[in-house]
């Protein structure tokens, strides 16, 4: 053997290490690897060998060889490291510093209430009516068993539009509840709807009154509906809404539209009771009025606002604050 | 409706609710539907007050505005001495008085602890109270309260007096409930849900003579009873201390005996009832009638009121009027302190005309209230009688003649068919009969069962708003308990959900949203000139009983309330806000109601006046449509309502005007005061629900490579951009992929064009485009352009 192998790997080992440049290796490689390298020569010599002297000298050429490249490789993927990570450290960025940063609105507290509640009830196999929110006043008093001589129909501080005529016979409807009117005219039995609108009444804004606002009304016809089935359908209502944690009650009180009629209140996790809205069973004059046989089909009907269930949600204390459209108050939503 | 227990207890067997909780005879009232909205501890609460004499006055040495009293307050407060030091800034100090004192150790009702200390020196031990500072009521003296010169010292005051701790139930009466506006109502109530017996109280009856007093009605139909009774020989004088803490306790003030007695019995029994000197009284006798148009009447406060047609009046036997009949009494026949003779007047006038009359004088009362819900016809005798009872008690009346009530109409007797299976599926119960009619009868629904599954129930005179099957139900379901009817979930037989409409809505409002606009509400209703000013072509609807005249339209579009929210925002350094509103606006019709249309508008604030406002807005257009895969529309350059003449434009869809597009008219901005410019976009939304009800259909991506090339054309400034790109798309056919403006120039403001730059991109379905077909297409676009629009390409 004329060449030694081992100074060959030592010093090409040595020079690769001392490379500082992907490029610089590539030229080492080159040297003791390529076509004129003391290693091609050497292969060259071989021939003149005999057999076993032959096996083994090429043995450890191709051992000198392969760690040569394995040298090389190992130092230009170093090399690239370190100057990919030069790269990169030059290109440092500050992500705290954010400019011109898009913006997605906001949607309303009341129509996030009034979504969230849909959804409830959709969940509970409801379908969501929509009504006028011009009515008549048949529409929103007669056919609800609020006839004109009613004293209820005071109470209820209507806003009368003039839609020609001298009579007062067109207003602004005063609750959701013709819906369930024109739900009852319009579609057959069984009804299982929530009726969610913008209602008005002639009061003077404050704190927890708006002349505008926002109400849901559910009805519910179907063949032997029991208060218990109007119950059930509250207390579900109340768990799904609110959670864990509430539940829900009913107590007489009084509606034109409904006989038996109760107020139901929702009791929070500290035990307190916050009313909530009116319900009962649907009047039978209601039904009457809606084309529905009484005899034959019975139904529970409720109420209450959305507003306030915004409010208490995200605890605003003031309801004119949902309606003074700052975007100050509208993009914390 | 506020009720003493005391009160209350008198209905019931001496100790009968004595075992009851006040905090749980408030939830029975509750769960009645007598709501209790608070427990009030009211009376007489105060210990440690005593009666004492002031036996001696004398100035303070070095104080101009205190006194020194020495009193007698017994043997056990003086605690050996002849009298105790007390130092005293009250004005009314006289040696003799019997006042009260608050001895040490006494807590006064505002939680001052009386303690023996110095005043400028002097020794103090107590304190002489004025009414108001031991919880009595007002005696109207300004200073100490002068006690019954008979009453002895050292007495603990609740003895002395007689003054009794009590509790009170706050109650929210609902409209249908008149007969729970008495003590006599709720204790019926409640004595039926604890199954406790219900005692009436003592009623007068007795009174040999016929009554002399002539009643002539001219209104038998708004007057179902008018019942009168005669009481002579009235002592004047004030009504005993247990009368005047429950008045107290139900929120009236304590006047004198009769006027007392009239009070207690209207709270007690529910029936309002007015006193007349008899001596004071033309003809001693009554004539009831509606008032004639303009007569006028000196009610008891003092007014002088002018009277209609429409206002029912008690009149003397001349005819002239001394009261306005269950609203307020006359002052010509007012008693008095020398008043020996009076009669005393119950009776049932019809609702809505007493209703009226309080709502036109906006005279509202204790007994209007009463009248205008419904009192019990069957119910005026016995409280004349009652009346005359306590009369004899308290002032020692004579009651000689008996009770005389004059029947304008019968009272109907209602009887109402039920079912047990109807009372049972309503309730979810399974209650008999008889279970149903021992619900019935303590609350005086009397109840005959015909059969298992028949009841007939008669309906008490006092319940005029039950008359049907279910208003029996409900008084069952009352006293059977709301809390026992369970609660199960009804299934629907369909699954719930959102038409395509309510669905595309949302998704449109979520695009909105996506596109950096938060939602706003304001108010529909707005200030006639503002509509005259953005809508001019169309007359509102007017509201016929505004609250303000700033708000006495309804919008006719939603331009008004979202400049006004942009105002707002401005005026509260929010120079630039992006807010949108999706919301009905109102105009006229022929139909039976007035159109509404939901609309959904953007408005976006901040810009300058070079234009960008309005391209903001024909972006958002654009957006919107993207976004909800609308497809095409066309904007038509032509000046808006409101909008800037030169910068905005109608928006159609489907060939038809769907809204505008644009830059809001600087001169309406002026008006709302907002200042820079701002984008307006308004679109109805039916139109784009109904599109986004079908979804697109695929089309198939090519395969094959596309081209792009780009043309800039000098396109004349009248000349709309759409109208170009309609001769490219048109030129270009099939082959035309994508197109897209991506560069406008303007040069000098004289020009008479600009330039439009429009990027293209080929593509064909079935191969690879050659470059004689670019070639082709290019060329077809360019005379197409030019030919449509006189529009030259750019070299």
């Amino acid at each position: 053997m004329s060449i030694d192998s081992q100074s060959i790997l030592d010093s090409a080992v040595a020079e690769i290490t001392d490379a500082t440049s992907a490029e610089q290796v590539a030229e080492i490689s080159r040297s003791y690897l390529g076509k004129k390298s003391e290693l091609v020569e050497a292969r060259k010599g071989l021939g003149a060998l005999d057999p076993q002297e032959r096996a083994e000298a090429g043995k450890q050429l191709n051992e000198v060889k392969t760690q040569i490249e394995a040298a090389v490789a190992s130092r230009t993927a170093e090399l690239k490291d370190s100057e990919f990570a030069l790269q990169l450290e030059s290109e440092r960025m500050d992500l705290t510093e954010v400019i011109d940063r898009p913006i997605v609105g906001s949607a309303h507290i009341v129509t996030q209430a009034w979504q969230e509640l849909e959804d409830t009830f959709i969940g509970m196999g409801f379908t969501v009516a929509e009504g006028p929110e011009v009515e008549t006043d048949w529409h929103n008093f007669d056919a609800l068993n609020i006839p004109p001589s009613h004293p209820a129909r005071d109470g209820f501080d209507t806003i009368y539009v003039d839609h020609g005529g001298d009579e007062s016979t067109t207003l602004l409807r005063t609750h959701t509840s013709p819906v369930q009117i024109r739900s009852m005219l319009t579609s057959e039995p069984p009804i299982y709807i929530v009726a969610p609108g913008r209602v008005f009444r002639r009061d003077t804004a404050d704190a927890t009154h708006m002349p505008v606002f926002h109400q849901i009304e559910g009805l519910v016809i179907d063949k032997g509906i029991s208060m218990a089935d109007l119950a059930g359908t509250i207390e579900a209502f109340t768990t799904s809404y609110f959670g864990e944690g509430f539940s829900s009650r009913l107590r007489p009180n009084h509606f034109p539209f409904t006989e038996p009629s109760a107020e139901f209140d929702i009791q929070m996790p500290d035990g307190k009771w916050l009313e909530l809205g009116g319900c009962g069973m649907v009047h039978p004059n209601v039904l009457r009025a809606g084309g529905i046989d009484p005899e034959e089909w019975s139904g529970f009907a409720f109420g209450f606002g959305i507003d306030r269930l915004a409010l208490m949600k995200f605890g605003i204390t003031d309801l004119r604050e949902l309606f003074t459209n700052d975007v100050r108050f509208l993009k914390q939503f | 409706m506020k009720v003493s227990l005391a009160w209350l207890k008198e209905f019931f067997e001496e100790g009968a609710l004595d075992s009851y909780e006040p905090n749980r005879i408030a939830d029975t009232l509750t769960s009645l539907g007598l709501v209790c909205e608070d427990i009030i501890d009211s009376g007489y609460t105060t210990r440690g007050v005593v009666v004492a004499e002031i036996v001696n006055v004398r100035a303070h040495p070095s104080a101009d505005k205190i006194r020194i009293a020495d009193v007698n307050a017994g043997p056990e407060v003086n605690g050996g001495q002849e009298t105790i030091q007390i130092c005293c800034g009250a004005p009314n100090l006289s040696i003799g008085d019997k006042v009260p004192l608050a001895t040490v150790g006494t807590v006064l009702p505002d939680g001052l602890e009386i303690q023996p200390r110095k005043m400028r020196g002097e020794d103090s031990s107590g304190m002489l109270c004025a009414a108001a500072e031991i919880g009595l009521a007002d005696d109207g003296v300004d200073g100490l309260a002068v006690l019954d010169s008979s009453l002895t010292v050292g007495t603990p005051l609740e003895e002395a007096l007689q003054l009794q701790s009590d509790t009170v139930f706050d109650l929210d009466i609902e409209g249908n409930r008149p007969d729970a506006l008495c003590v006599l109502g709720v204790a019926r109530d409640l004595a039926a849900k604890l199954e406790l017996k219900l005692i009436e109280p003592e009623y007068k009856t007795t009174g040999a003579e016929t009554n002399p007093i002539v009643t002539k009605l001219d209104v038998p139909d708004l007057c179902s009873r008018f019942g009168v009774r005669v009481i002579t020989n009235l002592g004047a004088g004030e009504s005993p201390s247990w009368m005047k803490q429950r008045l107290i306790a139900a929120g009236m003030r304590p006047i004198s005996a009769i006027v007392d007695i009239s009070n207690y019995v209207m709270l007690e029994l529910g029936q309002p009832n007015h006193t007349y000197d008899l001596d004071k009284l033309d003809g001693e006798g009554f004539h009831v009638r509606l008032a004639v148009g303009g007569e006028q009447l000196v009610t008891l406060d003092g007014a002088e009121r002018e009277l209609t047609e429409a206002d029912l009046v008690v009149c003397d036997a001349t005819s002239n009027p001394v009261g306005l009949a269950g609203v307020m009494g006359g002052a010509s026949t007012e008693i008095s302190d020398t008043t020996s003779r009076i009669v005393v007047e119950a009776a049932v006038w019809d609702r809505m005309t007493v209703a009226k009359t309080v709502r036109r004088l906006n005279l509202r009362s204790e007994a209007s209230t009463r009248f205008e819900r419904g009192v019990d016809p069957a119910g005026v005798e016995r409280a004349l009688n009652r009346f005359c009872q306590l009369a004899a008690e308290i002032c020692g009346a004579e009651l000689s003649f008996a009770a005389h009530v004059t029947e304008g109409s019968a009272v109907e007797k209602t009887a109402v068919k039920v079912r047990t299976s109807r009372v049972n599926s309503f309730l979810n119960a399974s209650l008999s009969a008889q279970k149903i009619k021992d619900y019935l009868d303590p609350i005086g629904f009397s109840t005959a069962i015909v059969s298992d599954e028949n009841l007939v129930v008669d309906i008490p005179s006092w319940r005029p708003d039950s008359s049907i099957e279910e208003d029996v139900i409900e008084e069952v379901g009352r006293h059977y308990g709301y809390e026992n009817i369970g609660k199960r979930v009804p299934r629907s037989p369909k699954s719930g959900y959102l038409t395509q409409s309510q669905l595309a809505r949302r998704q449109l409002m979520l695009s909105a949203r996506a596109l950096g606009h938060s939602e706003a509400m304001p108010m529909p209703f707005l200030d006639p000139s503002d509509v005259e000013l953005v809508t001019p072509s169309v007359k509102p609807i007017a509201l016929r009983n505004p609250l303000v005249s700033a708000e006495s339209v309804l919008r006719t579009t939603l331009l008004p309330g979202l400049l006004k929210a942009a105002a707002y925002n401005q005026s509260h350094r929010q120079p630039a806000v992006k807010l949108f509103e999706a919301g009905r606006v109102f105009l006229p019709a022929q139909d039976e109601l007035p159109d509404e249309f939901e609309r959904i508008a953007f408005i976006a604030t901040g810009f300058s006046a070079d234009g960008s406002a309005a391209r903001y807005a024909a972006q958002v257009l654009a957006s919107v449509f993207d976004a909800n895969k609308l497809g095409d529309f066309q904007i038509v350059n032509d000046p808006q309502a409101a909008l800037h003449p030169t910068r905005s434009a109608q928006v159609k869809y489907r060939g038809k005007a769907i809204g505008e597009v644009g830059e809001v008219s600087p001169k309406v901005l002026e008006a709302f005061g907002v200042s820079d410019r701002v984008a307006w976009l308004s679109l109805d939304t039916a139109p784009l629900y109904a599109a986004m009800a079908k979804p697109a259909k695929l089309k198939a991506v090519s395969r094959f490579p596309s081209t792009d090339i780009d043309l800039a054309f000098s396109v004349p400034k009248d000349v709309a951009s759409q109208k170009v790109a309609a001769a490219i798309t048109s030129a270009a056919g099939k082959l035309l992929a994508e197109l897209d403006l991506f560069d406008a120039f303007y040069g000098k403001e004289d020009d008479s064009a600009r330039s439009l730059a429009y990027r293209l991109r080929l593509q064909s379905d079935s191969g690879t485009l050659t470059e004689e077909e670019i070639a082709r297409v290019r060329q077809d676009c360019i005379e197409n352009v030019n030919k449509l629009t006189g529009s030259t390409l750019r070299s």
